[in-house]
């Protein structure tokens, strides 16, 4: 196996608006790939077609050498890849330790052992969530629901982990503590798609990036590259090119 | 002597071609954008011919798009096909030749950035390291020639002397104060220097010299194996061309058998001269090239041509970027001589400019001893030779130095008779070439 994940020539869409016009993407593993792009660019649209949630109307997706462009979203998680939502969507009204477990509901239904022995891993990356164990998940603040999502993917023991804006709605702090731990997810060995508006932030930690204007990837390469790139600091940094 | 699989971007040069081909969709799906968006040239041609920027969907498309060819380039004299402002251009480069004739390319910094990792890439392949001592007799300035290789003996981290080309006596006298291991030129001068070193009596066992890059002219393995000979190097043959990036666009490895093409940054394709429709695989024709991540100066399906073939086997050195036989020739009447691109065309337009010649000449080129030797021969009108031989030297050196200025070369100029050369029916032979390589 080469790539984790390949995306090529991918259009999706709501009804007859065409968000994605003909994407082609791929994520290695071991990588942080990071999808910039301003709102309405069309990222939350590829994360959740690449997830299933969205039909692909044309082009190819491939996790781990499997076609998944036609797979529904469960199969999807079974085959290895979970999704931080946008909004982090804990179950609010169930308690942290319910939220993970649940994310490990794909393993869990037939070993429930170990499933749990997740459970322990994750406690260990947030220490956090051990101490609000059985709080429940709508009391808990921004930055702890943000990780309480994170681990909750992480519980389906995922090949490829896909994130939906995790800075969304952080203050800066936060978010820089959100930041250091996804680099430390990449450390341990996961692979991260990452999609973001806060270029800088994403950038940062990312391997490569794919920058998405209107449905169309317009420019890619590695991060370090696109920080410097004029456009994307006119665009997205906020800084006129000097 | 040892051969060893030295890579500068093993990951890169080793890929699978899976990955390869995942990247270079990606890469093309951008470029057509960027070019779409960018380059009014491109922009108006893709709507002519009714293609839709958006509606590339796999790399069998590419034989759909536009070619370019160098009178594109010549036509939008000097920035037209810029895909960047100016102010992000980092370098100019040019080929040689007045207003109109000369075709000019422009380099952002990222793609200074990629162009020294792969002329790395090719120094590498050849056996260069940073211990090396790199002696670089490509001509510099305008040509992207000497720059090029330049960046890139500097980027592996080498001993770069950027002595340019031309003055023997003072090359071999730093080859040897200065303990070259690694000759790059073109491999008619290497030869010259083998010749100058035996007469000489310089003794090549004595010299670390242990590699040559040679390209910018066509060259045999015969050539290769008296150059090996001869300065007990191993010779490896690289290619380039300033419209696409300059030299960095293939290089052979240790193996000598076939030049390596950057098929990450280049999308490569061989195509039937007259047709222009792509050849089965393995077939000789021409090489259209495609820019993959080019910023400054994407080029979609350039027509380069030249010659030559691909070779799909897998090489033993382990990448599995495609191989391009050594060029064969050409399909337009393009010289090289010492080098350097000549048309026939500029060597016209200078001639018909001049007063007192007639629209009648031949060019003739000759290898000298090691040196091309090209001869101008032009029709004058008669009155010219009952005038004082003064006026013969007159009009000899005018040629001799409008040429000179035009084509970045000397040429010798002789003055005939009217109706002494040869005429043609239909297209007429300009070019007596009588190189044997």
């Amino acid at each position: 196996m080469t790539a984790m994940l390949k995306v090529k020539s991918l259009e999706s869409g709501y009804g007859k608006l065409k968000v994605l016009r003909k994407i082609s993407m791929h994520v290695n593993p071991g990588e942080i790939v990071t999808i910039i792009g301003a709102n309405g660019a069309g990222k939350t649209t590829l994360l959740n077609t690449i997830a299933g949630l969205i039909k692909t109307t044309a082009g190819e997706i491939t996790l781990q050498d499997t076609d998944i462009t036609k797979t529904a979203p469960a199969k999807i998680v079974a085959l290895g890849c979970s999704v931080v939502p946008e909004g982090r969507q804990v179950f609010a009204t169930m308690t942290v330790r319910e939220n993970l477990v649940l994310g490990a509901y794909v393993q869990y239904r037939k070993h429930k052992k170990k499933a749990l022995e997740e459970l322990d891993a994750v406690y260990d990356l947030f220490p956090v969530l051990k101490n609000r164990e059985k709080q429940l998940a709508g009391t808990l603040s921004g930055g702890e629901q943000q990780m309480l999502a994170m681990g909750r993917a992480l519980m389906a023991k995922p090949a490829l982990i896909m994130m939906d804006e995790p800075s969304t709605g952080l203050a800066p702090l936060i978010v820089k503590n959100i930041f250091r731990i996804i680099n430390q997810l990449k450390e341990s060995g996961n692979t991260v798609l990452l999609v973001e508006q806060n270029a800088k932030a994403a950038l940062a930690i990312a391997d490569r990036g794919y920058v998405l204007e209107t449905g169309k990837i317009i420019v890619q390469g590695p991060a370090q590259d696109l920080l410097s790139n004029n456009d994307v600091q006119r665009a997205y940094l906020g800084r006129e090119a000097i | 002597m040892t051969r060893k699989s030295n890579y500068w971007e093993q990951e890169k040069e080793c890929m699978p071609r899976a990955d390869l081909e995942q990247l270079q969709l990606e890469r093309l799906q951008s470029t057509l954008f960027r070019v779409a968006t960018h380059v009014p040239f491109y922009r108006k041609k893709l709507h002519e011919m009714n293609i839709d920027p958006d509606g590339f969907s796999s790399l069998n498309d590419v034989s759909k798009l536009p070619f370019t060819t160098k009178d594109d380039l010549r036509n939008n004299y000097p920035y037209g096909l810029f895909a960047v402002p100016l102010r992000e251009v980092v370098r100019i480069h040019s080929s040689s030749g007045t207003t109109g004739q000369a075709t000019v390319v422009g380099y952002t910094k990222n793609d200074i950035k990629n162009w020294s990792d792969l002329t790395a890439r090719v120094l590498t392949a050849a056996g260069v390291t940073q211990d090396d001592v790199v002696q670089i007799a490509f001509g510099y300035g305008l040509f992207t020639g000497g720059f090029g290789l330049h960046y890139g003996a500097e980027r592996v981290g080498a001993s770069v002397i950027p002595i340019s080309s031309g003055n023997t006596k003072r090359q071999l006298a730093i080859m040897q104060d200065f303990k070259t291991t690694a000759l790059v030129c073109t491999p008619s001068y290497a030869l010259l220097l083998a010749d100058v070193m035996a007469e000489q009596g310089i003794n090549i066992n004595a010299l670390p010299l242990k590699y040559g890059l040679f390209g910018g002219e066509p060259w045999s393995e015969g050539m290769r194996k008296e150059i090996q000979e001869k300065l007990h190097i191993v010779a490896t043959d690289n290619y380039g061309l300033s419209e696409i990036m300059g030299p960095g666009v293939a290089g052979e490895c240790q193996e000598c058998n076939g030049l390596h093409i950057n098929e990450d940054h280049f999308l490569a394709e061989i195509v039937d001269p007259e047709t222009l429709e792509p050849v089965a695989a393995g077939e000789i024709g021409e090489l259209v090239i495609t820019t993959l991540t080019k910023e400054a100066f994407p080029v979609l399906r350039y027509r380069t041509r030249d010659l030559t073939k691909l070779m799909p086997e897998p090489c033993p050195c382990g990448r599995t970027f495609q191989r391009m036989h050594r060029v064969f020739g050409r399909t337009d009447d393009m010289l090289i001589i010492k080098g350097v691109n000549v048309f026939p065309s500029q060597i016209e337009e200078v001639l018909f400019d001049i007063e007192g010649t007639e629209p009648h000449y031949q060019i003739i080129v000759e290898r000298e001893g090691r040196l091309d030797k090209t001869t101008v021969m032009v029709e004058v009108v008669e009155s010219i030779f009952f005038d004082q031989m003064k006026k013969q030297r007159q009009l000899i050196d005018q040629i001799k130095k409008r040429l000179a200025t035009e084509l970045g070369i000397s040429v010798d100029v002789k003055l005939v008779e009217e109706k002494t050369l040869e005429r043609f029916e239909g297209k007429a032979k300009r070019v007596l070439d009588t190189r044997k390589i």
